[in-house]
């Protein structure tokens, strides 16, 4: 019943690492999208041109209410339908990015929202002008309420990576599923790619949590 | 507000004119009026104190004052020139951002709250706007903000982020941060409202070197009759968005005509 | 084929799909918030040990995928002589996923009700299970609502996956559906429409009326 077998897993171990290096790769790659992209929703979610405000806002709810897997494959197989064929590399990391992008847009407004009126008050009694009053007041003291959210979705769409594996990203989920399916052992791999996600989001999630600390720390902030 | 109703002046003139005027200055918030048509002047180097129960409006005429938010009638003058608003092919128009942002630079105001940017030690609070507004240098702006630091008393202090310092300490930082940009009028929003009681005197002391050593004009919103009382040139009592009396600080304190403002003494002498 | 064609020979396979899939949602919320309250109470608590075994639960299901979770519960909780049928599987692995992290938002709900509650309590001889039902829970739940509206959000997103253990849910519905048509953009972006509904038009107001009547309760309005 309970058969775990040691030199299978050493002999899986260099495929599932392998692996682990796409994870981390589409992880980091998807990651990149979303802080760039969220930033443009946010800042569009901010803009006075209301369509654009509104439009924005929808798009941001509608996405971050809809499973990310039915996202990936949406934006997979829809491409081909219209002559645009994307790999499935491609085709996750813009699925993935832009779920990303969505949560990653709120966590930029909260940071923002998180800073007290007060701030901005002193700043206009400063008559500072507006570009002044975000890059020097407002942006530094949203910095450590947004890091704690840009951690946690760092994490987090590390963890959702193996989504990828629906439509062929040879990542950890994927390759364990082929292995499964070779050897007709699923013990191993799966427990395996169980522990590698623990030996990675843990640390760093807990490194996130210093790092969060130290930033409070340096610009002045009593830490929570 | 689309029109003005009532006639107001392009600009004020005579030796004798307002450094500040509220002119039937009106602020609703929604269906609740919080300034009802207004009317005030203070002169040049005068010391008007703001009393009232909460709810009256005072601390509305300061945030006004500093154009924190926008009036739904009326006009401030600041300076003999509007400030709400600005002149347009012989007409007032409301004031666009740029106006209004040049106009705070004759106003300072300190905070209930100090709104000391947390992130920036004592001295770099005292020297942001001064250099990015007033296009000091920083040597410049740091001479300034020591000399001032100094006349508060925490030049000693100046490198310390603002964690680091008591409340007395924080607002004392706050009114050299506000002196650094040379206002022509303070205002004072309840600034030892949320100090412990022991550390008042260190916030109330600078207020009273100000009034005997500077020509400034202030503002001041307190709950200190005592303060109040000895340091005002005159003292306004606020009722429903209203003033309901004012006069000398001897004047109303010590012989007050309105019930109200009877009422409103007695109770608060009473509570000590 | 006109999009009023694709659902009218399409629509009944979507509908048992979303039937599915609410089923699964209903489940797996039961799961989580029961785990949700255990986990998150023996996270409150000094005795060691049934701090730890909570503190350990909640860092392996935070700390892995949901994906990998229900792969593990399905193909190799057999092998432990556990065997689930995939429906059970589904639900449980979603719920005991989301429960990890719906204990972290009991205890912080717990932890914002001020101390000035828990002396009262005390100082009117209250027992501790009578503390926590009748002053400190009520006060909690109010607290911690909201953010329960964005879990159970996630739960249901959550529940897509389930498809991929062969649960005829509505995602597996699309899924098929693609697979013999190719009409892509009409069944995933139905599907995604269908999704979004349930979160924004019954999870949502849902939860929204659930924090009224406990704000009545609590006669905070």
């Amino acid at each position: 019943m309970f058969d775990w077998r040691w030199e299978f897993v050493w002999q899986i171990l260099p495929r599932l690492l392998e692996a682990t290096g796409n994870t981390l790769l589409a992880a980091g790659f998807g990651y990149v999208i979303a802080l760039v992209l969220g930033l443009v929703f946010a800042l569009a979610q901010r803009s006075h041109f209301k369509p654009l405000t509104f439009a924005t806002r929808e798009t941001v709810e509608f996405i971050r209410s809809t499973p990310l897997v039915l996202q990936i494959f949406f934006v997979f197989y829809v491409g081909p339908q219209f002559g645009i064929m994307l790999s499935p590399w491609t085709a996750g990391m813009i699925a993935i990015g832009l779920h990303y992008a969505s949560y990653l847009s709120e966590v930029y407004r909260a940071g923002i929202d998180s800073v007290p009126k007060g701030q901005w008050e002193a700043a206009m009694s400063l008559s500072l002008g507006p570009v002044r009053t975000y890059s020097k007041i407002i942006i530094p003291q949203a910095i450590p309420t947004a890091f704690a959210g840009m951690g946690n979705y760092l994490v987090g769409i590390f963890k959702d990576t193996p989504m990828l594996s629906v439509i062929g990203v040879a990542e950890l989920m994927h390759t364990a599923n082929s292995i499964g399916s070779e050897y007709y052992r699923f013990l191993e791999p799966y427990t395996m790619v169980g522990i590698i996600f623990l030996l990675i989001s843990l640390p760093t999630a807990s490194l996130l949590r210093r790092t969060e600390d130290r930033i409070r720390k340096k610009i002045g902030l009593r830490s929570r | 507000m689309k029109t003005l109703t009532k006639d107001y002046p392009l600009q004020l003139s005579g030796d004798d004119s307002p450094i500040v005027r509220f002119q039937n200055v009106t602020k609703r918030y929604g269906e609740l009026v919080v300034l009802d048509a207004l009317d005030l002047d203070v002169a040049e180097g005068e010391m008007v104190t703001i009393i009232g129960p909460s709810g009256s409006g005072k601390t509305t005429v300061l945030r006004m004052l500093m154009a924190l938010e926008k009036i739904d009638d009326g006009v401030i003058y600041v300076n003999g020139e509007p400030m709400t608003h600005m002149e347009k092919n012989g007409a007032l128009v409301r004031a666009s951002k740029k106006h209004l942002r040049q106009q705070r630079t004759n106003i300072g105001m300190c905070f209930q709250h100090f709104n000391l940017f947390p992130h920036m030690t004592a001295l770099e609070n005292c020297i942001e706007a001064p250099i990015q507004v007033l296009g000091l240098s920083k040597k410049e702006a740091c001479q300034r903000a020591e000399e001032l630091l100094d006349m508060v008393g925490m030049l000693e202090k100046c490198h310390e982020h603002p964690a680091r310092l008591s409340g007395g300490q924080k607002q004392r930082v706050a009114i050299a941060r506000s002196l650094a940009m040379r206002p022509k009028v303070m205002l004072f929003d309840e600034v030892t409202s949320a100090l412990d009681p022991e550390v008042i005197g260190e916030v109330t002391q600078v207020i009273r070197k100000l009034v005997a050593k500077h020509n400034l004009t202030m503002l001041m919103v307190t709950h200190q009759m005592g303060f109040a009382k000895e340091i005002s040139d005159r003292v306004c009592f606020f009722f429903d968005g209203k003033i309901e009396e004012q006069g000398s600080s001897s004047q109303l304190f010590d012989n007050p005509q309105k019930e109200r403002t009877q009422q409103f003494l007695s109770a608060v002498l009473e509570a000590g | 084929m006109s999009y009023v064609e694709f659902l009218t020979e399409f629509g009944p396979r979507l509908v048992d799909g979303t039937i599915t899939t609410a089923q699964q949602t209903i489940l797996a919320a039961a799961v989580a918030i029961l785990i949700a309250v255990a986990a998150g109470l023996m996270r409150l608590s000094h005795n060691r040990l049934i701090y730890g075994a909570a503190t350990v639960y909640i860092e392996i299901f935070r700390g892995t995928s949901l994906l990998v979770q229900l792969y593990w519960i399905f193909f190799v909780l057999p092998l432990f002589g556990l065997t689930l049928d995939k429906f059970t599987a589904g639900f449980m692995a979603v719920g005991m996923n989301l429960g990890a992290y719906g204990a972290e938002l009991v205890r912080g709900g717990i932890l914002s009700v001020p101390k000035g509650q828990w002396e009262a309590a005390l100082a009117l001889n209250m027992s501790p299970a009578k503390r926590m039902i009748r002053i400190i829970f009520p006060q909690a739940i109010l607290n911690m609502l909201p953010p329960w509206g964005n879990l159970l959000i996630e739960l249901l997103k959550g529940t897509a996956l389930v498809a991929l253990i062969s649960v005829t849910d509505l995602m597996f519905e699309a899924k098929q559906i693609n697979g013999s048509t190719f009409l892509s953009a009409q069944v995933f972006g139905t599907a995604l429409i269908i999704y979004y509904l349930m979160a924004r038009c019954l999870i949502t107001p849902f939860m929204r009326w659930l924090e009224r009547i406990m704000a009545r309760k609590l006669g905070r309005i």
